[in-house]
């Protein structure tokens, strides 16, 4: 019977924005492994993604799941033009800090960090919110993100005056304009269909 | 059919940002997958075209911008009933996001708390139980998503939603979400030439 509420496991519940590894425990019951079909499978368009339950959850949609992973991917992956993987991350980062997914923002600080090796610039995202002080053009991304994510929207021709005067070009724009949009997507997918967990080393800090 | 977002967006083929869209094939091919299999959906056993539509107008409605609440209305021109009461809705519940609470604790210092949407009547009714608690929970969704609780997943399985069916409205919502801002973003974008 799945059409009922799931009281997570006990858990370690994080209370603060990290960078550290998390876990997401469902609220809704994901479809069992052993119930997906070659349909679901390739809708997860990852096989490894069989072993998560949030995917698993998705994939009750397969057709919406598929295609939102491929625009996912293809908004984040893609590397032809536009702006680097770094600041695309930022941007995904700054949205879901801006919005308040935990879970989210830890793992796109992660990337972030990892992309730019600016680990520090990231931390302080995490700890201020949107409102540090990170340099020039990483100020500008984050504004920018921010009024995207408002809503209403409140994203206007100075977000795009600030982000050409620190050197984006219109594509890079665009990148930053579907970055911050799809993670006020996937924001709201983590957010209510499940809650993060801090696991391991993480918890017993 | 043509790509939804382009046509929000007011983007011409050939154009500078049709051209630059060109370099993300993918996002732009299965975003608008997305919106196909989400209002022409393969089947409605767990959610009809006529809720998906009405949850669309309510949503596009909260976002304040009009050419995708007309876009969304005509989706429901056939129903003008319920076209009304999702008006009626919207209109007693604008709001301007994100806020809400987080878990107790250091960032409790940051919470900005606010009252959640309760559609009244005579609203409530010509709406029905299944498309007020969808648009309740919709209207968590839109304004403050970091208040999100298992309750409000219950409150959605008493008003008769599967689960499926709550996955399924959870992804319209959120992808609204990302559809607006995209094309918000693209028209800001294309009304500032260098």
């Amino acid at each position: 019977m799945s059409e009922k509420v799931l009281t997570p496991p006990e858990h370690v519940e994080p209370l603060v924005f990290t960078r550290d590894q998390l876990d997401w425990l469902p609220w809704l019951e994901p479809m069992a492994e052993q119930d997906l079909t070659a349909r679901h499978m390739a809708a997860l368009v990852d096989a490894a993604r069989a072993k998560s339950p949030y995917f698993r959850l998705l994939v009750r949609d397969p057709e919406v799941l598929e295609a939102r992973t491929r625009t996912d991917k293809d908004i984040f992956y893609n590397s032809d033009a536009g702006l680097p993987r770094a600041e695309r991350e930022l941007a995904a980062a700054a949205t879901s800090r801006f919005n308040g997914c935990i879970y989210c923002a830890s793992v796109h600080a992660r990337f972030a960090a990892t992309y730019s090796k600016r680990v520090d610039d990231v931390d302080r995202l995490l700890a201020k919110g949107v409102e540090a002080d990170l340099d020039a053009r990483w100020n500008a991304i984050v504004a920018a993100s921010v009024a995207l994510t408002a809503t209403p929207v409140t994203f206007g021709p100075e977000h795009v005056d600030r982000l050409r005067a620190v050197g984006l070009d219109d594509a890079a724009i665009v990148d930053v304009i579907n970055a911050a949009s799809f993670f006020n997507w996937a924001n709201r997918l983590m957010l209510s269909l499940g809650e993060p967990s801090a696991t391991g080393a993480a918890a017993n800090r | 059919m043509a790509d939804v977002i382009d046509s929000l967006a007011d983007i011409a083929p050939g154009s500078a940002l049709d051209t630059i869209r060109t370099r993300r094939p993918q996002a732009r091919l299965h975003a608008q997958a997305t919106y196909d299999s989400l209002f022409k959906p393969a089947s409605e056993a767990d959610a009809s075209k006529r809720e998906r539509f009405a949850i669309a107008l309510f949503v596009a409605r909260l976002h304040g911008k009009q050419e995708i609440t007309a876009h969304y209305g005509k989706l429901l021109e056939a129903d003008p009933e319920l076209q009304e009461a999702v008006r009626m809705a919207a209109a007693a519940a604008g709001s301007q996001g994100p806020w809400g609470r987080y878990p107790v604790g250091p960032l409790s210092a940051e919470d900005k708390p606010g009252a959640a949407d309760r559609i009244a009547l005579p609203v409530r009714d010509q709406l029905g139980e299944r498309i007020a608690a969808a648009l309740e929970h919709a209207h968590m969704l839109v304004y403050h998503p970091r208040d999100a609780a298992p309750a409000h997943l219950q409150a959605l399985l008493d008003a008769g939603w599967s689960t499926t069916g709550i996955v399924a409205i959870s992804q319209l919502v959120a992808f609204l979400s990302y559809q607006i801002r995209v094309m918000t973003g693209l028209r800001v974008l294309q009304a500032r030439p260098r």
